[in-house]
């Protein structure tokens, strides 16, 4: 049964337009047995009616209306599915519009990622693009899956010569871990079941590969980080003395007695206690959603952040970072937005763009210094208050932020910080 | 000896404790949106849990179709009671006699599209800033592109090509006068999971869940109860048999499955060999292949 305790892997999808995403996808869910019978049904009518040869799996992925017409995904969708070993979650991402954008939005959270390449395309400029973006959101795992190995005789040469390719495109990125799985998601070869036809091929199916990641190390449980979400004062009688500060871990690991830091006040504290419901804790760690309380009555409030008095975040009024520009509209200069960083929130402005990332190239251009959708620019930012931060690379919670225009409270860009 | 990574259960529960704290920290006058189903039942066991030994700063909103299923209500009273949390109401009765909907005609007709009139004069007369929801992505395609906090104009519209990118976990919660955010903490549940915990931390569910003999009816491949609301075609006859909700909405348009379970662990059990969505047995759904889209846009839960 899938209640056992399991671990929950979050991975993304990256393929250019017909590289086969949306065909792999409903090949990994329908194989792993977690299409329901009434969504077959559906899928069976829509291909029939759609002249299709057989069920078409795509078809699965498809969300809105203006998709299904058009045949095309607009927004990135999760989709869901569990084998007995892992729980795992897609960020499925479109494959043309909005590329960039939605791909980074469905990087974030994901431990892993999924980069195809069609075998009779081999490595093309998406797949740069893919790849880079992967390295900068630091994925701790990518697997390359080369598809449509059936229409290019299911040839081992082909395989590695892709391989090549690619490990050449890695080498200029910081992408840790690479597998690479020669597949057909049509046919369903080394999707969720070996291949019959690449005997060549020594290593697992897809499906194996992402129930065996070694995914708990990549969480960084060194550096202990706890942003403060709100205050926590019962007004009952009950609990009238307890004040605890309510958030999650986003590092490293917490104990009762331990000294810490409350930045960005500086004041020195210990931890008196630990609670999570009803409970009194030993310990807490990355990811868990806890109340810590202090044992000296000092000012706490959202946005603050309790660190170990020996390991602290640089507080920095001048961060420099990746972002990417998520908005249709373009950055003008010396706008102020409003910059959300863990539970903070402050007033930032950006100071001066450095460099624009050609992402198909992979080439730095010091010269354009418009920032417009899809973008990849390194800036440098100034802040009213300093922030608490650490780097992205060590760090994704405490290294990541988004910029908010406050004339539309829209989200315009993404960062990762240097 | 020590383990220092969370079960998959653990982590979606951390996780909606998060954003059940963001909503706190954020917004002025937030509501639970309470249908007596399983997944609010869920999200408020997580809220109660995110602000312990304080009480849950939210009230509970229960949009009342008065085509309910008693047990629901007495459910919900019972837990209110429990919780000392506020409880909301807005009826859907008093929208028809104010003339805001008119009622659905034929026998097929239900109440559940004249909710989202309802819902959105309650959120604008409780000036109600955001309305946390029990929906969940895998439940269907159009929810599958929710964001966690997703944004609703001052008409409560929903636009899902223009969704603001929500990426880690650094939610925007700005909004103007007016506007609202719809909160879905457990976006990232499965059936099986809600399932799962509810088995986990042992939360109270309404009977209905269990397995019960009940007389039905044969309806759009399902068994729908009998009530008072029901219209009988000549064709269709009343039979009792043992059966059990998978989820719950108006009593007029929820089906139920043939089942023994009547525990948790055989409920679990049986979701888990299961081999058709939930919402398959929701009428609702079935009205055509974009119907929740559509509802959805125009503000429904």
């Amino acid at each position: 049964m899938t209640t056992q305790t399991s671990q929950l892997l979050r991975f993304t999808t990256a393929g250019s337009v017909d590289d086969g995403k949306s065909t792999l996808i409903g090949r990994l869910l329908y194989d792993s047995k977690s299409i329901f019978e009434d969504q077959l049904d559906a899928i069976e009518k829509t291909s029939q009616r759609k002249g299709h040869d057989g069920v078409d799996l795509a078809l699965f992925t498809d969300g809105l209306r203006d998709e299904r017409e058009q045949g095309i995904t607009i927004d990135v969708a999760y989709r869901y599915f569990s084998t007995p070993k892992r729980k795992f979650i897609i960020a499925d991402t479109p494959g043309h519009i909005q590329y960039t954008r939605n791909m980074v939005t469905g990087a974030s959270t994901a431990n892993a990622a999924i980069i195809l390449i069609d075998a009779r395309n081999g490595v093309v400029e998406q797949t740069k693009r893919h790849s880079y973006i992967a390295s900068l959101l630091q994925i701790s795992h990518v697997i390359v899956c080369v598809n449509k190995m059936d229409l290019v005789d299911w040839s081992e040469d082909r395989f590695n010569e892709i391989v090549s390719e690619y490990e050449a495109v890695a080498s200029k990125m910081l992408v840790k871990d690479v597998h690479y799985i020669p597949i057909s998601a049509l046919k369903g070869d080394n999707v969720v079941n070996r291949s019959e036809n690449m005997n060549w091929y020594m290593g697992a199916p897809l499906l194996h590969s992402l129930e065996t990641l070694h995914i708990s190390s990549d969480i960084n449980k060194v550096d202990a980080r706890f942003a403060v979400q709100t205050v926590i004062r019962p007004q009952s009688e009950e609990h009238r003395d307890f004040r605890g500060y309510a958030g999650r871990v986003a590092s490293g690991i917490f104990r009762p007695g331990d000294d810490v830091v409350v930045l960005p006040s500086g004041f020195q504290s210990k931890i008196s206690r630990i609670d999570f419901d009803t409970k009194e804790l030993n310990e807490a760690f990355a990811p868990m959603s806890v109340i810590l309380s202090l044992d000296s009555d000092i000012d706490v409030s959202r946005g603050d952040m309790i660190v170990k008095a020996n390991n602290q975040p640089e507080p920095e009024q001048d961060v420099e970072a990746m972002i990417c520009w998520l908005n249709n509209k373009a950055a003008r200069p010396r706008t102020k937005f409003s910059i959300l960083h863990t539970t903070n929130e402050q007033k930032a402005m950006i100071r001066e763009v450095v460099y624009k990332m050609n992402i198909d190239t992979l080439e730095r251009n010091m010269d354009d210094k418009e920032i417009g959708m899809n973008d990849i620019c390194r800036v440098k930012i100034r802040t009213t208050q300093p922030l608490m931060i650490d780097s992205y690379r060590e760090n994704r919670t405490t290294g990541s932020f988004i910029l908010i225009d406050d004339a539309t409270n829209e989200t315009v860009a993404a960062g990762m910080i240097l | 000896m020590n383990k220092y990574y969370l079960d998959h259960l653990e982590e979606l529960e951390s996780e909606a404790i998060f954003v059940l704290r963001e909503v706190a920290a954020n917004f002025q006058n937030p509501v639970i949106l309470f249908s007596g189903g399983k997944d609010s039942i869920v999200v408020t066991h997580l809220a109660k849990k995110a602000f312990y030994p304080a009480k849950i700063p939210f009230s509970l909103l229960h949009v009342d179709t008065g085509h309910n299923f008693p047990e629901t209500i007495d459910f919900r009273d019972k837990l209110v009671e429990s919780l000392g949390v506020y409880l909301l109401v807005g009826s859907v009765q008093k929208s028809i006699d104010d003339g805001r909907v008119a009622e659905e005609r034929g026998k097929n007709a239900t109440r559940n599209s004249l909710q989202i009139t309802t819902l959105l004069d309650t959120i604008e007369e409780e000036r109600i800033d955001c309305a946390i929801g029990g929906a969940r992505r895998d439940e269907e395609k159009a929810r599958a592109k929710e964001r966690f906090f997703s944004h609703r104009d001052d008409f409560g519209q929903w636009d899902p090509k223009n969704q603001r990118p929500e990426l880690w976990n650094l939610f925007n919660a700005k909004h103007f006068e007016g506007e609202h955010f719809r909160v879905f903490p457990i976006s990232n549940w499965t059936e099986m999971d809600v399932w799962g915990y509810i088995l986990r931390e042992n939360i109270a569910i309404p009977s209905l869940y269990y397995a019960h003999e009940r007389r039905v009816l044969w309806r759009n491949n399902s068994w729908i109860p009998e009530s008072e609301h029901l219209q009988i075609d000549e064709n269709e006859e009343i039979v009792t048999k043992k059966i059990r909700f998978r989820t719950l909405g108006d009593i007029t348009i929820t089906g139920g499955i043939e089942s023994d379970a009547d525990t948790l662990e055989k409920i679990v059990a049986e979701v888990a060999a299961m081999r058709e969505t939930e919402r398959g047995n929701r009428a609702d759904d079935k009205r055509s292949e974009s119907a929740m889209e559509d509802r959805k846009r125009q503000g429904y839960f």
